[in-house]
Parts: structure tokens; sequence; C-alpha cells
């Protein structure tokens, strides 16, 4: 399955004109609200599960944190940061980490493989793996340090945001397993007054700071969060408080390439074009005559 | 090695496969690189055999270029040194581009523009080498940080199109200037190549005794 809406196509990889983009639908968002999670972590057990990956069995380093990373089986993973408030009071917070899914996606700007990361009009980042070549530019293109290299198939993988489960009508395994209802998923206008209510629930519980995690600088994602510290994203687990893609990838990616190729075109042109108007550089008899002289052969 | 007359030696067989090694390492890395360069050049990988052989291949070529531009390297740095005439003959690159040869100093072994396209293959190829290193995935993928790997991948793009570009500068005065290709197909350049290009050389060549 190359893709399961393919005529509502946003972004191609590493394609230069317009995919087939006829069909639009509506954007979509998965809403995490921090302050429900419990960290049971039935999101992680649900995406291994949908998804039929199994993660090794790991060690524990008295910390709840398991796997200790991301990794090409799991997607997803419940991040627990403990963190001293200035007050004194410890704050255990809990992220489900996982692909944020950018409207402006630096995995896709980086990625070099025709059609191996596809965006949805619904806003859906998704690797195609059968068109992934294994070089890892989206993990120098992302901004959240998420895709992972399988050192099996050397493919890159990523939360594809259910994208199968969405294009049938369903909300992602994670939303579905939630107990607290932590995560929910619907149409990205939906999940934004959602999360207003719910911030101003915060606000009245004393979180004066409670917002929503939804960073412009990648144009938006469709993987947003409810914070009740949204002026320090930082603290939980180094949540980037301003992301957006990398100028060095920006430079690697945008202007300069085309630009490069023209220049080296244009040398090549130069050179024919030399050769066409001054002819070539020859050597005649008096040079051979010389030549053979200077040698004693003269 | 029989010569025939009127001609001087200029390269040996094992430099002559050396660079022709060489060349066709570089060209092959030139193709399999541009693939993954911009999307216009994907269907360069076609001739690896698809994305993923492109992206296999690249950096072990890269492994055997350095070899084979190692041993460029020894053979020829000792004749690229710049010396004074080579600045006054780039100041006169006009008469260069003219053929007004009577106008440039003479040449030794090598002219500045020779010594140019050496220093900056020797330079874009370290640069090349020591990113290439950081931005192999498969194999260092957890050696280097995130960021390391972004400034690498700037790196790598700029320097081989500078490398491109030398290689065209190099390629091109090789079919501009006749009887050049020869020296790296029979080994032999005549002596009024050698006299018009090279007549410092000639010289030299001539008091060794090379007749």
């Amino acid at each position: 399955m190359a893709s399961l809406q393919s005529l509502d196509i946003k972004r191609y990889s590493a394609t230069t004109t317009t995919p087939p983009s006829v069909r639009e639908s509506v954007e979509v968002a998965k809403l995490i609200d921090v302050s429900r999670c419990i960290g049971c972590k039935a999101c992680q057990a649900a995406c291994l599960e949908w998804n039929d990956l199994r993660e090794e069995v790991g060690i524990n380093v008295g910390y709840y944190e398991n796997p200790h990373d991301l990794t090409e089986n799991s997607w997803t993973l419940m991040r627990y940061s403990e963190v001293e408030e200035a007050d004194g009071h410890l704050e255990w917070l809990i992220r489900k980490d996982g692909c944020m899914h950018c409207d402006d996606p630096g995995c896709l700007k980086a990625c070099p493989a025709p059609g191996a990361i596809v965006q949805y009009s619904n806003g859906i980042v998704d690797f195609v793996s059968e068109n992934c070549i294994g070089c890892g530019y989206c993990i120098k293109g992302c901004p959240f340090n998420i895709p992972r290299l399988s050192q099996k198939d050397h493919k890159v993988y990523k939360c594809t945001l259910c994208s199968d489960r969405v294009a049938v009508g369903q909300a992602p395994a994670c939303a579905k397993a939630c107990p607290t209802q932590a995560i929910s998923f619907g149409t990205k206008e939906d999940m934004t007054h959602w999360a207003e209510a719910r911030i101003a629930d915060l606000k009245e519980r004393g979180y004066e700071n409670a917002g929503l995690y939804d960073p412009q600088g990648v144009g938006g994602t469709h993987v947003m969060y409810v914070l009740k510290h949204a002026d320090r994203p930082e603290i939980y687990a180094n949540l980037p408080k301003e992301p957006k893609i990398s100028s060095l990838v920006e430079a690697w990616k945008g202007w300069p390439k085309p630009i490069a190729l023209a220049g080296l075109g244009l040398m090549a042109l130069l050179g024919f074009m030399h050769y066409v108007t001054n002819g070539p550089n020859e050597t005649d008899e008096e040079d051979e005559e010389k030549g053979r002289r200077t040698l004693g052969q003269g | 090695m029989k010569r025939p007359a009127g001609t001087v030696s200029r390269y040996t067989p094992g430099a002559r496969a050396n660079h022709w090694l060489n060349a066709i390492i570089l060209i092959l890395l030139a193709l399999s690189g541009m693939s993954l360069f911009h999307p216009a050049l994907f269907f360069l990988s076609d001739l690896f055999g698809g994305g993923v052989w492109a992206r296999i291949l690249h950096p072990w070529l890269g492994i055997a270029l350095i070899f084979t531009f190692a041993g460029l390297f020894i053979r020829f740095c000792r004749y690229n040194i710049w010396e004074r005439t080579d600045t006054q003959w780039l100041n006169r690159i006009r008469d260069v581009l003219a053929a007004r040869d009577e106008n440039l100093p003479e040449v030794g072994r090598y002219n500045a523009g020779q010594k140019l396209v050496f220093w900056l293959m020797t330079i874009g190829i370290l640069v090349l080498l020591a990113s290439g290193i950081v931005m192999w995935e498969s194999q260092f993928g957890d050696v280097f940080s995130v960021e390391q790997k972004r400034i690498a991948a700037v790196f790598h793009a700029t320097a081989a199109v500078v490398i491109i570009g030398v290689w065209i500068v190099h390629l091109y005065a090789a079919i501009w200037v006749k009887g050049t290709v020869r020296a790296m197909t029979r080994g032999t350049v005549t002596s009024g190549w050698a006299w018009k290009f090279h007549r410092k050389w000639l010289r030299e060549e001539a008091a060794k005794g090379h007749k």
C-alpha cells in the first residue's frame, strides 16, 4: 500500500511539481492533554499492538521510562520528568513523545527520495517505507529528533498518526486506548476549541501559565499538547520552546542547491562557448621544431 | 620503453592507471551523489540500481577514492608547490584564455591552473571525507549528534559543488589544449606541446638528458 489517500497529497518528498491534490480533506489533530495523563503507557502498548511491532525487552534502570528512547519499533514513548519548582514542591511531568506531524515538516524537506515522505491534506506526515532509501536525511531535518533508523532493514520509522485508521474514520490507536481521555483526536479546529476549554479549567485551578503547544515555527503541528506550564515547554523532557527547521537544513535543502546546479551548468556552457568561439589551443610545426631543438633532436 | 622521436615522457604507466582509477571512482561518486543532491537528478540513482543502492555504494566509493587520490597526491604533490610565476600566470588569465601563450611566464611541469585543480581537489576531498563520515548514518549514526550531521551535510554539498566545478575546468582544459589527453592515455606529449605549454619543464627534461 503506497498510500491510502492518494488524491489528497499536500506534499511529496523530493518532488518539484504538485502532487495529486484534487481532493481536500479537513485538517486533523491529536490533542494530548498532559494534565490528564497518568503515565499508564496504554498508548505505547496500543501503538505496538495496532502497528504489529514488538519492542525488545529492556532493562529497568530504576526509572519509569521504558524503552529509554524512541526506537524503530516504539513510535511513541512516555517521557517522565521530575521537576523541582522554586517553592520546593515536586512536579512529576509525563509527556507522550512522538512525531508532531508538523505542518512544515523538516523530515520531508530533507528527504531526497521521491515519495518516501508524504503529507496528506489532513496534515498527517507519513513515511512510505518502500520508497525510503535509508539515508537518514529526515533525522537531520526533524526539529524534534523523532525518526529512528532501523539497523535491520535500514528504513526510518516514526508515528504515522495511524494514517491507516484515520483513512477509514477511526481515531489513532493511542487515543482509542487512553483510559483518561488525555489523548483526543478530531479536526484541528475542534481540538483547538477543546484545548481552550481545558486551558480555561487549568487556569481556574491555579495553573496560570497553562496553554496550548502548537508551535508556529513549524507552521503549527497536528499533534498538540495542553501543557500546565506552556511558558516552559522545555521542562517536559526538553520539548523545544520555539522549534523550527534548522537554518542549516534550510541552507542545505533550499535555494542554494538549484543555484549551484545552474552555476555548474553555466560553467559547462561557458566552456563549450569558449571552444566554439576561440577554437582549440593547438601547437604548430614551429612549436614542434623548437621543442625538438630544445631536446637536442633538431 | 620505446618512445617515438619528438615526444617527451610525462606520465608513467602507474601514474596513468592511478589517475584513471581515481577518475572512474570520482565520476561514480559524482553521479551517485548528485542523485541525492536534488530531486531533478534522482533519476541518476537508476545507474546504480536505485536509490537504496546509490545510498549504499556512495560512501564505500568515497573510501576507495581516498586511496586512489592518496596515490595521486603522493605522486604529484612535489610538482604542485606554488611559485611566484604561478601568480603572474594567474594574473594574466585573459591571455591564457585567448591562447596568447607568448605573454605568459614560462611554465614548469604544471601551470597555476593545474596547481589550483590539484589543491582544490585535495582540500575538497578531505572536506568530503570528514563530512561524509559524519553523514554516514548506517555506520556512524550513533556517533554524531543531529546538529553535527546537519553541519556536515552543508559542508558535504558545498564541497561537492566545488569539486564538480573544478572537474569541469580540468576536463575542459584537457579538451581545449590539444595534445593533452595523450599524456594520460599514452604517457607522452609532443615536444611542441611541451615547448608551447610547459617550456620550463621541457628545458628541465632536456637538461636531464631526456632525449
